[in-house]
C-alpha cells in the first residue's frame, strides 16, 4: 500500500499525486512507469512517473480522469492509499548529448516529459519544449517546464493561450528555424502519430512514449503489443519508448479502441453507483 | 525416520499381512467423482473433480502393496514417501498421511490436483507391470491434504532452530514456494519477493478455479507464513530493488524462480487484431483479475466462437474457460494429432465432456478482421505428420493447397512461453543460454554467481508445477550445504 501525501488539481480533470514509494523513487529513471491498482476489484493500469523526491521517498504521478480506474484514482484524497503499486517498469529513456532536442507533449503527456527534459538538459542538450492542449485551462506544468527547458512554446487548439494551433505547428516552426537532432513526443496516440508523420518528412529522429493497454506490465501477457519496424514488440518491457517512425500507429489506435464498449458501460455503472458526474 | 524404518513399524507390518498382495492387485481402481459436464461447462468457479470420500480413499489405499523398494517415489520429483502416506490412509490416519506429504512437498493439495501423475509417480507403480491400473496416488494425495485443510487441524512442519541467515526468493510460483518451505524448515529466515499483487505465480494467474481453487493455494501459502516465510508483493527484483540491494541488506543467498512468463506469438498476419490474445493475457484477466465478475474493473471479451491455438494444459485451461464464459463454439486448434498433445489426458477427457471441439492437424496461417480491427475469421492450413524429430514427436508438415476458413470472434494463442527476461537482463555476469534461460549446475541449481541459485521455468523454459517444485527442493538442499561449508 502506498500513501498519497499530496494531491493537487491542475484542472478539473487533471490531478497530480505525490505518493510514498521510497524504493521506486530510488530506482526510477526518466521514461519509467508504474502499474497501479485501486481497490480489491481494481484493474491494473500503467502511469508514467513524472518525478521523484528522494528525500521524501515519493514519486509524482499525473492522472487525467478518463475511464473507471483513472476516475477512482482521482477520487482519492491526501492520506488515502493506493492499493497496489509496482515499478519502476519499462526501459529508461536513452539519454545522451544529441545537440538540440524538441520535446513535443500534449495534455497529461507533459508530466512524464518533465524528467526527460531534465535528464536531456543535464546531458548537455539544448531543449525546446512544445506544450500543447485544447485550451488554456488544460496547459499544465508550464512553470516547471520553463525552469528546466531552454525554451517553451505553448500551443492551444483555440488560441486561448500562446499560439493557436496543434502541437505539430509548434514543432514545425522550430524545425524550420533551426537544426533539430531529436524529437521526443508523449501524448495521445493520435497526436504522436501526427508528430511522427511531420518529423519523418524532415528526417528528424523521433522517440514516442507509447501508452497502450496493459495488464501486468512485466512482459507476461502481450496485451500491450505493437508493431515496430514490422516486428511485434511488448511496450511494457521493450518500451515504452520506440523509434516513432517505425511504429504502426494505426494498429495501435485500433487496439486502444478494443475495449471501448465495455469501458463505456463500466463508466456508466460507476457514475450511477457513486453519483460522479 | 527413513523409508525402510517407516516400512517396518509394527502397524505397517500388520497392515501388509492383513491382505495378500495378490488380493490387493485385484481391487478395481477408484474413479474420481466429478461435476456433471453440462452443468459445469456453465459454471466458472466450481471445481470439476469433487475429491474422494474417506471410504473411497481407504479402499483405493488398499490397492497399494507397500513395495519393499517403491519405484513410485523415484517417479516423484520431490520424492514424497508415497507408500507411507497411502498406508496411513488405509488405516484411517488421514492427518498422519497429510503430515507425511508435507515432509517433502510444500504444496500437496496443489500437486494432487495438477501434477501429470500418469507421467510421474503413477507411471512407475508396480501395478502397471502386472497389466493393472496404477494406484491413484494423485487422488489420494489430494484426499489427504484436503482432509487436513477441512479438519481445521493443520500441522506445521517441524522447524530447525533459527540460524538467523537471511535468504531471498525471487518469485512466488511453485519453485519459489517449495524452496522457501524447505529453507524455512532448515532454520533460515526467508523473504519471498513477488512482482504481482498476489502470491502464487501461475497457480493464481494461470490455472483456473475449476482445476485449482485459489482458496486452496492461499491455505498452502498461509502454511508457509506460519513457518516464518515473509512475502513481499509488488516488488520486482531487478527493477524495484537489485541483487546488490539484497546483498547490502545482508541476504546471503538468492533463489531466482521468476518463471517463464513471456508468451510466444506465431508472427502471422492479423495476429495483432483486436480479440486475438495470448493465453497468459486471457487467463490473467479471468483468474487473477476476476474479469468475468461484474464487480471487477478489468474487462474481458466474452467470445461466442472462440479458437484456442495449441495443445498443452494452458490451451485446455483457456478453451474450457472460454466455454464457461459462454462460448457456443470453443475450439482447440492443434497442428499435430491428438496423440501428440502435451496436455494431461484427464484435461483432454474433461474438455471433450464439456463439448470442446478438437480441430487437430490444422495450423492457423492468417487472422482476418473487420473495419474496426476485430478478428472475424481465421485461415487454417491442413497438416499431416512426417518423420519424428529429435524429441521423438512426429513433425507436422503442410498439406499443399488445403486450407479452410473458420468464423471466430476471439482467438487465444497458447503455443508456449519464454523465460522472463528481467533477472537475466538486470544481473551482470549471470550466464544465460541462447533460449534466455539461466544456466545452472544441474546437480546444485547454482549459477556461476555463487550466491545466486535458480530453478523452475527460468531454468527449464515452460515445464510443469512439480518439476519446478523439485528444482526448489534441490536448490534448497544445495544452498544449505554451500552456506554451511562456509562457501
Amino acid at each position: 500500500m502506498n500513501k498519497i501525501v499530496r494531491k493537487v488539481y491542475f484542472s478539473e480533470n487533471v490531478v497530480m499525486f505525490e505518493v510514498e514509494a521510497p524504493l521506486i523513487a530510488k530506482s526510477r529513471k526518466a521514461g519509467h512507469f508504474v502499474m497501479v491498482k485501486i481497490g480489491e476489484k481494481g484493474e491494473r493500469i500503467p502511469l508514467t512517473i513524472a518525478g521523484a523526491d528522494l528525500q521524501k521517498g515519493t514519486i509524482t504521478l499525473v492522472v487525467q480522469r478518463m475511464g473507471v480506474s483513472s476516475t477512482k484514482l482521482c477520487e482519492l484524497s491526501e492520506g488515502d492509499f493506493i492499493t497496489d503499486m509496482v515499478g519502476p517498469l519499462g526501459k529508461a529513456t536513452h539519454i545522451e548529448n544529441f545537440g538540440t532536442v524538441v520535446c513535443a507533449c500534449g495534455g497529461v503527456g507533459t508530466a512524464p516529459m518533465l524528467p526527460i527534459v531534465d535528464a536531456m538538459k543535464k546531458a548537455g542538450n539544448k531543449v525546446i519544449t512544445v506544450l500543447a492542449a485544447r485550451t488554456k485551462e488544460l496547459i499544465i506544468l508550464e512553470e516547471q517546464m520553463r525552469q528546466l527547458a531552454d525554451e517553451v512554446i505553448i500551443m492551444t487548439d483555440d488560441g486561448s493561450y500562446g499560439n493557436k494551433g496543434l502541437v505539430t505547428t509548434g514543432v514545425e516552426s522550430v524545425i524550420q528555424r533551426e537544426r533539430v537532432d531529436l524529437c521526443v513526443t508523449i501524448g495521445p496516440a493520435i497526436m504522436m502519430k501526427f508528430v511522427s508523420k511531420l518529423t519523418k518528412q524532415y528526417e528528424v529522429p523521433t522517440l514516442a512514449s507509447l501508452n497502450t493497454i496493459m495488464v501486468d506490465g512485466t512482459g507476461m501477457c502481450g496485451a500491450c503489443r505493437v508493431t515496430v519496424g514490422g516486428k511485434t514488440k511488448f511496450v511494457c518491457v521493450d518500451g515504452p519508448e520506440f523509434d516513432a517512425h517505425q511504429v504502426d500507429f494505426d494498429e495501435m489506435l485500433m487496439r486502444l479502441g478494443g475495449y471501448k464498449d465495455i469501458e463505456r458501460e463500466d463508466m456508466e455503472k460507476l457514475k450511477c453507483a457513486s453519483g460522479i458526474k | 525416520m527413513n523409508i525402510t524404518e517407516e516400512r517396518s513399524t509394527p502397524w505397517r507390518v500388520a497392515l501388509r499381512e492383513a491382505i495378500k498382495p495378490k488380493d490387493r492387485t485385484t481391487i478395481e481402481r477408484v474413479h474420481m467423482p466429478a461435476l456433471d459436464p453440462v452443468y459445469r461447462s456453465h459454471t466458472r468457479l466450481e471445481e470439476v473433480n469433487l475429491g474422494l470420500t474417506p471410504e473411497q480413499a481407504m479402499q483405493e489405499a488398499k490397492r497399494c502393496i507397500d513395495c519393499a523398494s517403491p519405484t513410485c517415489i523415484e517417479g516423484c520429483p520431490v520424492g514424497i514417501h508415497i507408500p507411507t502416506f497411502i498406508k496411513n490412509i488405509e488405516r484411517g490416519e488421514f492427518l498422519e498421511a497429510a503430515k507425511t506429504l508435507k515432509e517433502t512437498s510444500a504444496l500437496p493439495a496443489v500437486c494432487g490436483r495438477v501434477c501429470p501423475q500418469e507421467k510421474q509417480c503413477e507411471s512407475r507403480c508396480i501395478h502397471l507391470k502386472m497389466k493393472k491400473e496404477s494406484v491413484a496416488i494423485g487422488h489420494l494425495e489430494r484426499f489427504a491434504s484436503d482432509f487436513e485443510r477441512t479438519s481445521g487441524i493443520i500441522s506445521v512442519p517441524e522447524l530447525a532452530p533459527s540460524n538467523g541467515i537471511k535468504i531471498a526468493v525471487v518469485g512466488t510460483g511453485p519453485a519459489g514456494l517449495a524452496f522457501a518451505g524447505d529453507m524455512a524448515k532448515m532454520g533460515y529466515q526467508v523473504t519471498s519477493f513477488e512482482a504481482l499483487h498476489e502470491i502464487g505465480g501461475v497457480l493464481k494467474y494461470g490455472i483456473p478455479e475449476f482445476r485449482l481453487p485459489n482458496a486452496i493455494v492461499d491455505v498452502e501459502i498461509e502454511n508457509l507464513r506460519s513457518m516464518g516465510v515473509e512475502f513481499i508483493n509488488n516488488c520486482i527484483v531487478g527493477k524495484t530493488i537489485s541483487i546488490e540491494d539484497l546483498k547490502a541488506d545482508s541476504f546471503k543467498g538468492v533463489f531466482v524462480a521468476s518463471g517463464a512468463g513471456l508468451p510466444r506469438f506465431m508472427n502471422i498476419k492479423g495476429e495483432n487484431l483486436v480479440g486475438v490474445m495470448s493465453s497468459n493475457e486471457y487467463l490473467t484477466r479471468v483468474n487473477l483479475m476476476d474479469a468475468a465478475n461484474e464487480d471487477s474493473d478489468t474487462p474481458v471479451f466474452l467470445g461466442k466462437k472462440v479458437a484456442v491455438i495449441g495443445g498443452g494444459n494452458t490451451a485446455m485451461d483457456s478453451v474450457r474457460t472460454a466455454r464457461r464464459l459462454g462460448a457456443d463454439r470453443a475450439i482447440i486448434v492443434y497442428r499435430r494429432s491428438e496423440e501428440e498433445m502435451p496436455a494431461r489426458l484427464e484435461e483432454v477427457v474433461h474438455a471433450k465432456e464439456e463439448s470442446i471441439e478438437f480441430m487437430t492437424l490444422r495450423n492457423p496461417i492468417e487472422f482476418i478482421g473487420n473495419e474496426q480491427g476485430r478478428v472475424t475469421q481465421m485461415l487454417l492450413q491442413a497438416m499431416e505428420l512426417g518423420a519424428p524429430d529429435a524429441s521423438g514427436r512426429r513433425l507436422p508438415i503442410e498439406v499443399p493447397g488445403k486450407t479452410e476458413l473458420i468464423d471466430v470472434d476471439e482467438v487465444i494463442i497458447s503455443v508456449g512461453v519464454s523465460p522472463n527476461p528481467i533477472i537475466p537482463q538486470s544481473v551482470i555476469g549471470l550466464q544465460i543460454t541462447k533460449w534466455g534461460t539461466i544456466l545452472v549446475n544441474e546437480n546444485t541449481m547454482q549459477t556461476d554467481i555463487p550466491m545466486i541459485f535458480a530453478g523452475g521455468d527460468i531454468v527449464r523454459g515452460g515445464a510443469t508445477v512439480i518439476l519446478a517444485m523439485g528444482d526448489g527442493r534441490k536448490a534448497a538442499a544445495a544452498m544449505d550445504k554451500w552456506l554451511k561449508e562456509g562457501n
